[in-house]
């Protein structure tokens, strides 16, 4: 028999989940990323054209949710290697939504920003 | 009266939910429902239990797509819209209804080396062991495990990889890790490292939310994790 | 997998997140603050070329997740794919090699003159 979603609905497994996809998500656009800074080598002209092409407002937003995935994911990963490295105590719920707080933050300091 | 609308697993791998009409009584458990349906609606139903009363951790099942013990759970805790669901425990193979083959989960024990190597004979003196040590304590924190497999059950690593030795059988690594009369800690360590073992653990903690005992095989299992790195990192491993 | 390497793999993982968590924080700030009022890349330019600062910053943030990332998704192919033995090996390798390899490009691009 196979567990669904009901075995899975506990704030701890969102975490993980959380940080399982953004961190998928990243890997992927990583390479894209390097890619794009190493567009300079080609002269400064084509770096700025890619810039202008990221002015558009879909990519912004993409920009923005590509920040707030990175946050997520050090928040995320910050809380494993507290429970991984620090003695246990019951406060593991105070961990995840001092993460959870910390991608909001920065989520918003971004917008603000942007 | 009232009645509890009950969906019980009928069949094996492959099978159907079988709906029973069950008289609901106060302070019901969700084992009074399977046992009145077994006596009363349907004999050829399969179930194990055995005490009853919150010790033994046979009557483990999955009630609404959760893994818990059905002596004690109340049936008012869980029978949201007056309709219960129970099935066997998930990840073990299942032999007839409500009963799982829990061969795997103990085959996997014996694979962590869940069981202590012993250093003394009876003409030695008994070992001394200050029981607030910090070893001891992290020992007692997981001591208390009777293997009902709920943890087993819930852990969706062992969904995902057939040979994940699983959180009881870490935990109970854990607290051999720390037995100061155990004479086989490395073959231990190396017993529960890999893919196969606690680094394959990401701190789901679906075992430590489901555990009827309040034991915590996420710290067990970070705590392996730790004493199998420092053993590589000095060569032990 | 031995038990060794398998563990020397979670070492290597929990290592380069911490190594990565300085990065990243270090990088979050300087994003926020250089996207204020638009990007360009006179801007960036400005800070990063002929700086060695940025570039050994750069460097080992680059290094870093070319050891972090392909372990990552080793676990998710393993898990979610059903992938694993030798083809899987090589592929997170090769992974790990174009990460560093195109990420140490980016870092020399925006230092060099």
């Amino acid at each position: 028999m196979k567990n669904d979603f009901r075995a899975r609905n506990h704030p701890a497994w969102w975490a993980f989940l959380v940080h399982r996809v953004s961190g998928l998500a990243l890997a992927v656009f990583l390479p894209f990323h390097f890619w794009a800074l190493g567009q300079v080598l080609g002269g400064e002209a084509a770096l700025d054209g890619f810039l202008a092409w990221t002015e558009q407002p879909l990519v912004k937003a993409a920009e923005w949710g590509l920040v707030c995935l990175l946050a997520a994911h050090l928040a995320g990963g910050l809380r494993l290697l507290a429970l991984e490295f620090l003695p246990w105590r019951d406060w593991q719920r105070s961990l995840l939504a001092a993460a959870a707080g910390l991608t909001i933050v920065v989520g918003l300091a971004l917008a603000l920003a942007l | 009266m009232t009645t509890l609308q009950v969906d019980v697993w009928r069949g094996a791998e492959s099978g159907r939910y079988q709906r029973f009409e069950v008289p609901r009584e106060a302070h019901q458990t969700v084992l009074d429902v399977v046992t009145y349906i077994q006596r009363r609606l349907d004999a050829t139903l399969a179930y194990r239990f055995a005490c009853r009363v919150g010790m033994c951790g046979s009557c483990a099942m999955t009630v609404n797509g959760v893994a818990r013990w059905t002596c004690r759970t109340h049936v008012s805790k869980v029978a949201h819209g007056g309709r219960v669901e129970i099935g066997p425990l998930a990840n073990l193979p299942v032999i007839k209804d409500l009963a799982t083959d829990m061969r795997e989960f103990f085959d996997k024990w014996a694979r962590a080396r869940g069981s202590l190597v012993p250093t003394v004979t009876r003409k030695d003196d008994f070992a001394r062991v200050p029981p607030d040590s910090p070893a001891r304590a992290a020992a007692s924190a997981g001591i208390e495990c009777i293997g009902c497999g709920v943890c087993y059950a819930s852990c969706d690593v062992v969904a995902w990889n057939a040979d994940y030795l699983g959180p009881a059988a870490l935990n109970r690594a854990w607290t051999l890790v720390n037995d100061v009369r155990d004479g086989a800690r490395v073959e231990r360590l190396r017993a529960v490292a890999g893919d196969a073992g606690c680094h394959a653990c990401h701190t789901h903690m679906s075992c430590t939310e489901r555990c009827p005992k309040a034991i915590a095989p996420t710290a067990s299992i970070a705590g392996l994790k730790r004493a199998t790195a420092l053993a590589v990192l000095k060569g032990e491993l | 997998m031995s038990a060794r390497a398998e563990t020397k793999l979670w070492i290597a993982q929990r290592a380069s997140a911490a190594v990565l968590a300085l990065c990243v924080v270090v990088h979050l700030m300087v994003i926020v603050y250089a996207v204020r009022g638009g990007l360009s890349a006179a801007e960036i330019l400005g800070r990063t070329r002929g700086n060695p600062g940025w570039l050994a910053f750069y460097g080992v943030f680059v290094l870093a997740a070319a050891v972090h990332a392909p372990i990552g998704l080793r676990t998710i192919a393993m898990e979610w794919l059903g992938w694993r033995g030798r083809s899987l090996s090589i592929a997170v390798h090769l992974l790990a090699l174009v990460l560093a390899v195109v990420g140490l490009r980016a870092a020399w691009a925006v230092f060099a003159p």
